[in-house]
């Protein structure tokens, strides 16, 4: 075994040659800085003390036998650190390098993390990767749809399905499949399809902004309340934990048609006849606003969250200053609040467009009693706010294709609202 | 004079009380904003509990004549129908004659779908071995990315991360076929396999891992840990509160989960015949055309799906608002 110190270097740095890598684990941790080939994070470790203590502690450490393993070497070790030590005064701390021949140490981790990964990874990639590309390549064939119903992995039972025709027909090569833009075609140019896109698009810039100013107004007033406000907190934090069907419900029957209903009642107090809201003969507008009012209660939960977490990370002195700069409440909050939480603006603006296109089991749990009962989206055909979603939802049995067509798409949109709000935050946000 | 209130200096009186002025009412609009909205998000629990314990016939006369929001003789009646104890309009089923049990069947007063008892003990199983399988694989890759060093993994990290963009809705179309090709529907291997492992727990646990100090891995290498060894004497206990607010979020995750459930388990189970749908897609199946009249049955439902979370979100309110924060700000 070679143990070497080569104490012959510039003073600021020792070279150790050793197979036990142990030691080295030891010094760092015991604050010096280190580097291992494979440990380049340990140079972060800092010291806490000064190097003449650190000795002292690994003398004691070695002499309480802490460290049992050749012994000979570590104290030799020490010895040597000690010397070197004492030259320079024991002020400074130099950085020694430990070379280590490269054993199966990499090897080790890599079974390991092979070990760890594996659980996760198998499900990912049966019921995650998989799938999207899957749903991917089944979009761009044409004449997917005859091959439903056959219950198997879809592409290859697909593939699978074109050889036994060859067979069948022999002789033959197998059938091409028939790739191209033919389901996109088809789902732009079905009406329920753009009129989805529409829709979801209008409740989407009809929700977020609202929801997201009134969540940050109670954020705001939250934080600058004392007396009550651990209590108001849990209020406006319970809709979060509800399940979004069995509350869509209640909304439902509160939105009841009756005159005794719980809103035509309200609203009778103003005059206003009794309405339609959620039934099969509702108007458009009316459904619209029982969505609206709907996912406006449902998703400021989250929104007040993040700005009450934001807000409570603002230094205080900001507001002081503009204070005696005569600033009034509006001022402090378009030119102080508004800048230094811009960061989670920008977050929740993101996560709520994303998730406000995702939109489904929110209006379906309003409408179940229209039209075709469960799964309706308002109105007499139970398509009047059909989403994205809904759509896809809605052709996953019988046009495969269309529906992975329509996923495909959704996806492109998040993707181009993540862009356009990056490009947005580039200019707009401080962080 | 120089006053101070509130930690602040005044010039003089004037400016104290015009500051006074204005402090006073913007507390008044703020407590009135606070409680204006407060009521609009209490509203539905309220108006759904005293439902909930209204007659059937009561509630129905009420909608003509506008609905109350108090109930002046509760009745649990609406609990016992969707629990399957008793007939809508009122008769024990147990005690039932196979006739008359037949007759209910024909008049709609017996439902498949008055099933809790079942919704719930589905709900529960899936719940905790979905739970159990995503804090046992979250834990594990967690630790892979934090703490051991392997070829690609920063690729391979790079790579869950742009997943999690990805709508569920295009894993949903493929996995239906796969679950359909191994008989899984109706059963609870379809509805748990596809969904437990998470990126986004996978994420967050990750970074709890990486604030673990350095010095604490050197330590125990020193002392002759393995990889192994130090995740589950050093990490695990050191992010236990951060396993604790997966856990719970991932139990109220199953509660509420619906599309999923919706498509591969709302019909009964191929070999044991049991009704399979949870507590979600079993109270959509109760929310129908012909449900006028039954509005206090079908709040009912959503009462008893709705106070297991608020208990739980009692009881763990601080892990619950700690996870959803945290994972607010880094995202």
């Amino acid at each position: 075994m070679e143990k070497k110190i080569d104490n012959n270097q510039a003073p600021a740095e020792l070279t150790f040659d050793i197979t036990d890598e142990r030691i080295f684990h030891h010094a760092v941790s015991f604050g010096f800085k280190g580097t291992l080939d494979q440990y380049n994070e340990d140079t972060k470790a800092l010291p806490q003390t000064t190097e003449e203590e650190t000795i002292d502690k690994l003398h004691r450490y070695l002499n309480e036998g802490g460290y049992t393993e050749d012994k000979e070497y570590f104290a030799r070790f020490i010895a040597q650190l000690d010397a070197s030590s004492t030259q320079l005064g024991g002020k400074e701390w130099r950085t020694f390098e430990v070379k280590k021949r490269r054993s199966n140490y990499r090897m080790g981790h890599g079974g390991k993390a092979v070990i760890a990964l594996l659980p996760a990874m198998i499900f990912l990639i049966l019921f995650t990767f998989y799938p999207i590309i899957n749903t991917f390549i089944i979009s761009f064939i044409e004449d997917f749809s005859w091959a439903r119903g056959s219950g198997s992995f879809a592409i290859l039972n697909y593939f699978r399905r074109l050889t036994e025709i060859s067979n069948w027909q022999t002789g033959t090569p197998p059938p091409t499949p028939n790739w191209g833009f033919a389901n996109y075609a088809y789902a732009f140019q079905d009406p329920s399809f753009t009129g989805a896109i529409g829709n979801t698009f209008i409740l989407t810039i009809i929700i977020v902004p609202l929801s997201v100013i009134i969540s940050l107004l109670i954020a705001v007033f939250l934080n600058s309340i004392k007396t009550l406000r651990g209590f108001y907190q849990t209020v406006f934090f319970l809709p979060y934990v509800t399940n979004t069907i069995a509350i869509g419900m209640v909304f439902s029957i509160m939105f009841s048609h009756e005159s005794g209903g719980m809103l035509n009642q309200f609203l009778g107090l103003f005059g206003v006849e009794p309405q339609h809201w959620v039934t099969m003969s509702a108007s458009k507008f009316n459904s619209g606003v029982a969505i609206v009012v709907y996912n406006v209660w449902n998703s400021m939960a989250f929104k007040i969250l993040v700005f009450m977490s934001g807000l409570q990370s603002i230094d205080k002195q900001y507001y002081d200053a503009s204070r005696i700069d005569g600033a009034n409440r509006f001022t402090i909050f378009r030119r102080i609040t508004v800048p230094l939480l811009s960061p989670q603006i920008l977050y929740i603006l993101i996560t709520s467009t994303i998730g406000s296109f995702k939109m489904y089991t929110s209006v379906i749990s309003l409408f179940g009693r229209s039209a075709d009962g469960a799964g309706s989206f308002g109105g007499s055909d139970g398509l009047q706010w059909l989403t994205v979603v809904g759509y896809i939802y809605k052709n996953r049995d019988s046009r495969l294709a269309i529906a992975s067509a329509g996923s495909v798409v959704l996806l492109l949109i998040v993707l181009v609202i993540t862009l356009i709000q990056m490009q947005v935050s580039k200019r707009r946000v401080h962080y | 004079m120089a006053q101070q209130t509130h930690d602040m200096y005044f010039a003089d009186e004037k400016a104290h009380r015009r500051w006074k002025i204005g402090f006073y009412s913007s507390r008044i609009f703020i407590y009135l904003f606070l409680t204006l909205f407060g009521l609009f998000i209490i509203l539905p629990f309220w108006f759904m509990i005293v439902t909930s314990l209204k007659a059937p016939n009561i509630y129905t006369h009420e909608l003509s004549h506008g609905v109350s929001l108090w109930v002046s003789e509760p009745t649990f009646h609406n609990f016992q129908v969707i629990f399957g104890i008793v007939t809508e309009d009122g008769r024990v089923i147990a005690e039932l004659t196979a006739e008359e049990y037949r007759q209910a069947e024909i008049n709609g007063q017996i439902s498949s779908s008055y099933n809790f008892g079942r919704y719930f003990l589905n709900t529960f199983i899936f719940a905790t071995v979905s739970t159990a399988l995503t804090v046992i694989t979250t834990v594990l890759a967690a630790f892979a990315f934090a703490r051991l060093d392997f070829k690609g993994k920063n690729a391979l990290f790079a790579v869950l991360i742009a997943t999690m963009m990805v709508p569920g809705e295009m894993m949903i179309i493929t996995n239906y076929q796969t679950i359909m090709g191994f008989g899984w529907k109706d059963t609870f291997a379809g509805l748990i396999l596809t969904n437990f492992v998470s990126i986004f727990y996978i994420f967050y646990l990750r970074q709890t891992f990486a604030t673990i100090p350095n010095e604490l891995y050197l330590a125990s290498k020193v002392d002759g840990y393995g990889e192994f060894e130090y995740l589950w004497k050093v990490m695990i206990p050191i992010a236990f509160p951060t396993i604790t607010t997966i856990t719970i979020l991932s139990v109220m995750g199953a509660w509420n989960a619906f599309i999923w459930p919706n498509l591969v388990a709302n019909g009964t189970h191929p070999i044991f015949g049991n009704d399979m749908r949870l507590v979600s897609n079993g109270l959509m199946s109760i929310f129908s055309a012909q449900a006028q009249g039954k509005d206090t049955i079908m709040v009912a439902g959503s009462m008893v799906v709705t106070a297991p979370l608020i208990l739980i979100f009692i009881l763990f309110r601080r892990y619950i608002m700690r996870g959803i924060s945290r994972s607010g700000i880094k995202g």
